[in-house]
């Protein structure tokens, strides 16, 4: 019953299988897809801890910390995107977004 | 050892439903609920691991702030999400095989995984003695040898927030606002006039 790195890296991988996944269920929904981008940081978090516990080196969690940083200011500014892009066009399908015909 | 090993299994297990949960929710209220979940069944993956500040912070930042956000999001805008789901289906095929696909090399790759045997002389900086926690550690490194990245950080939050706050701010029309500055400058002969009234004759308004 030893829990090894690989059980770590394990949950990890399905998690982030999990946030891809998610982007294909939700595709007209930005707030999920968010959501899902959320959960696939969490995935890489736990693969960088995981590697830095089971190596015995520190840098893995101070690298977590700066992965964590990005997240939060990216989901800051998504949902600010989000939100006046709702207040102008009432909507947030994704279907919707082609105004850059990009 | 077995009591390691069952709170491992247990935290993974909810991490993983509530993972499925956060992207099969009907409601987007309950996927912000499921992505909390998620993130306290994370940190305590990461108590597990020895990364303690890490968990915390984990559950400052994410469950504090992120997900509040996303909560207040959520609610404030009025969206129909029943319309939004509306053709999730079609792709479901797709996103299922591209996600068994790579859950599958994921875990070949994860589980055939081993350690160099040079890779444990080469470490940048090597957890430190025991009785040093985890937090004392970090912050040892973090203020010495990785303070310009810790800076760069701080810039990327502070950017973040002014981004955040010139998207949103809106200034609207038509709205009467106190401007004490200009309360505060008039001056007596800008408003006030003292006319000599002759009796009989009235007064011109200018």
């Amino acid at each position: 019953m030893i829990i090894g790195l690989g059980h770590y890296l394990t949950v990890a991988a399905i998690l982030l299988t999990l946030g891809i996944f998610g982007i294909f269920l939700n595709r007209r929904n930005v707030i999920v897809i968010l959501m899902s981008i959320e959960l696939m940081l969490l995935a890489v978090n736990i693969n960088f801890v995981a590697f830095s516990a089971f190596l015995g080196d520190l840098v893995g969690q101070v690298f977590a910390m700066f992965v964590l940083t990005v997240a939060a200011a990216e989901a800051a500014i998504g949902l600010a995107i989000l939100v006046v892009y709702f207040r102008n066009r009432g909507s947030i399908a994704v279907a919707d977004i082609n105004l850059m015909k990009g | 050892m077995i009591v390691q090993a069952i709170c491992f299994y247990l935290f993974a297990a909810v991490a993983v439903a509530s993972g499925v949960m956060v992207i099969s929710a009907r409601n987007p209220v309950h996927s912000v609920l499921f992505l909390i979940l998620a993130f306290f069944n994370a940190a305590g993956l990461f108590v597990l691991l020895g990364a303690e500040f890490l968990a915390m912070i984990l559950v400052v930042v994410y469950v504090g702030a992120v997900a509040v956000l996303f909560m207040f999001v959520v609610m404030m805008l009025d969206i129909n999400f029943i319309e939004l789901r509306r053709g999730a289906m079609q792709y479901l095929p797709v996103g299922a095989i591209v996600g068994m696909v790579l859950l599958v090399e994921l875990v070949l790759i994860f589980g055939a995984w081993a350690f160099g045997p040079e890779a444990g002389q080469s470490l940048a900086a090597p957890l430190p003695h025991p009785s040093v926690t985890n937090t004392t550690a970090l912050g040892d490194l973090l203020y010495t040898k990785y303070i310009y990245a810790f800076q760069v950080a701080g810039v990327i939050l502070l950017v973040a927030m002014i981004g955040a706050i010139v998207l949103t701010l809106r200034t609207r029309e038509g709205v009467r606002r106190q401007n004490i500055s200009a309360q505060v400058g008039r001056r007596r002969s800008d408003t006030l006039e003292v006319v000599k009234v002759r009796s009989g004759q009235g007064v011109e308004t200018s």
